[in-house]
């Protein structure tokens, strides 16, 4: 049997594999982005108290090697009584550190954005929840698309290191069937594929939403 | 006893970082009666305006609107947005920068906050979003969005966004400020058609002619002071005092 066949062999690996990486990626991917939105939602208008701690914990996961902070969660906590499952400590981690730095990008666009558009819905009556979420939150996400493309695929890489806190995905699988049968160089290869397959599909993603943005003019950003 | 004031300003002062922008100022709004305050920049106008609907807090005097007082409640507190908001909904601003929302079309920027913050279903917003498109001659690019629209264009549809509230008052700030000098008669006729209509207006211009056109009341703002109150008759035939006088000639020059 040639490496390529003993793979082809053990692909239920692989595809378990690429099943949780994909689960991991959309799920956290969500709940990060909220997350973010949520954090630039909270520090408009002057709420003095809420920024001051968002500040600190958008600043603090910024200076955090991901690996770390995926350490303390799920090697950490449990001294201080809290267990989460490899899994859920690893989604949790992702959802924190990439929730920071989707807050980041959005603030940033948020300080440039018009303010005759925040007064013209201010003197209409909009209420600022509604005023963020109709107004506001759309157009950053219209200009900020590239960097936000970026970040996802930054997020779909750190999924990687979650196996080191023993998360069964993509890089677990191809890790275990380089080890048992010692063929690193194709199943690292066939990883590969399968991780560029998830970039180009989120690349289709970020394209979908720069035609929406174009129609409105928004080709520069 | 007369009816009750569309918009009654008293005794408004403003400064920002300790220059005084405003002085004293006090003005009556009649309902049905366009007002034009003019002033070279850096009068006092905008910031006048922008007083009206709480977009700038005066630091003393007091606004009411159809007889409410708008920006501090009965207990003397500063209102919530929320309780603005009800206030302000009795107000519509035109904005020397249009302003209008670019990712939405020009249908939706007239229909959002009918729907969303007086929470008309779509149907009856779009009903009215259609007759004031209508009126301002919008109706056949109405599924454009603002980047293809011309700034005449564009501020027709900000007046149609602002009249879609269903306003008491309508604010202009320099409304034709920001136009090509041959986009700025098809703005200036909505806004004429409008006053023909009966609305009460207050109206930031450098347009005197039109401001003369127009106007049931035209006010001189000289470094935060109304220095001139009077019809347009009297203001641009038989100015009151020097500074009027000689602000008129400049503009005569120009023209």
């Amino acid at each position: 049997m040639s490496n390529w066949e003993i793979l082809w062999s053990s692909r239920d690996v692989f595809l378990q594999g690429f099943y949780n990486t994909l689960q991991l990626f959309g799920i956290s991917a969500v709940l990060a982005f909220l997350l973010g939105s949520v954090m630039v939602f909270l520090l408009e208008g002057s709420r003095p108290r809420l920024k001051i701690p968002l500040r600190i914990f958008i600043d603090g996961m910024r200076m955090l090697p991901f690996l770390i902070l995926a350490y303390l969660l799920y090697y950490g906590l449990p001294s201080v009584g809290i267990r989460m499952s490899a899994w859920y400590a690893g989604l949790t981690a992702l959802v924190l550190y990439h929730g920071a730095y989707f807050a980041e990008i959005l603030r940033g666009c948020r300080t440039t954005f018009p303010l005759g558009q925040v007064e013209a819905a201010t003197a209409q009556g909009f209420s600022l929840p509604t005023m963020f979420l109709r107004i506001i939150w759309p157009q950053l996400i219209l200009k900020t698309r590239g960097l936000m493309g970026n970040q996802l695929i930054i997020l779909l890489k750190d999924t990687a290191f979650l196996v080191i806190i023993t998360v069964r995905e993509l890089t677990a699988a191809a890790n275990s069937l380089s080890s048992t049968y010692f063929i690193p160089m194709e199943a690292f290869i066939v990883v590969i594929g399968f991780y560029w397959l998830i970039s180009i599909g989120l690349e289709q993603f970020i394209k979908l939403i720069g035609r929406y943005g174009a129609k409105r003019g928004f080709e520069n950003a | 006893m007369p009816e009750t004031a569309a918009v009654s300003i008293r005794k408004l002062s403003k400064s920002f970082d300790g220059t005084e922008v405003l002085r004293d100022v006090s003005l009556e709004v009649q309902p049905g009666e366009v007002v034009s305050i003019l002033g070279s920049s850096g009068s006092g106008k905008s910031t006048l305006l922008r007083c009206i609907n709480w977009l700038e807090h005066p630091d003393r005097g007091d606004i009411h609107i159809a007889g409410d007082r708008i920006g501090v409640s009965d207990s003397g507190k500063l209102m919530s947005r929320r309780e603005l908001a009800g206030m302000r909904a009795r107000l519509g601003m035109v904005f020397q920068g249009f302003n209008l929302w670019p990712h939405l079309s020009v249908m939706r920027n007239v229909t959002e906050a009918p729907i969303h913050v007086q929470g008309l279903s779509k149907a009856e917003a779009d009903e009215r979003a259609m007759a004031l498109l209508e009126k301002v001659g919008m109706v056949d690019k109405r599924e454009q969005y603002p980047y293809t629209l011309s700034g005449g264009q564009k501020q027709r549809v900000a007046i149609a966004r602002a009249l879609a509230m269903q306003p008491k008052v309508m604010l202009f700030d320099e409304p034709t400020s920001a136009l090509d000098p041959e986009l700025v008669g098809e703005v200036l006729g909505v806004i004429k058609d409008l006053s023909k209509e009966g609305y009460t207006m207050v109206l930031v211009t450098h347009e005197m002619e039109f401001a003369r056109a127009v106007s049931d009341q035209v006010v001189f703002l000289d470094k935060g002071i109304i220095i001139e109150k009077s019809h347009p008759s009297e203001f641009f035939v038989n100015p009151k005092t020097e500074r009027v006088r000689r602000f008129l000639e400049l503009e005569a020059l120009v023209v």
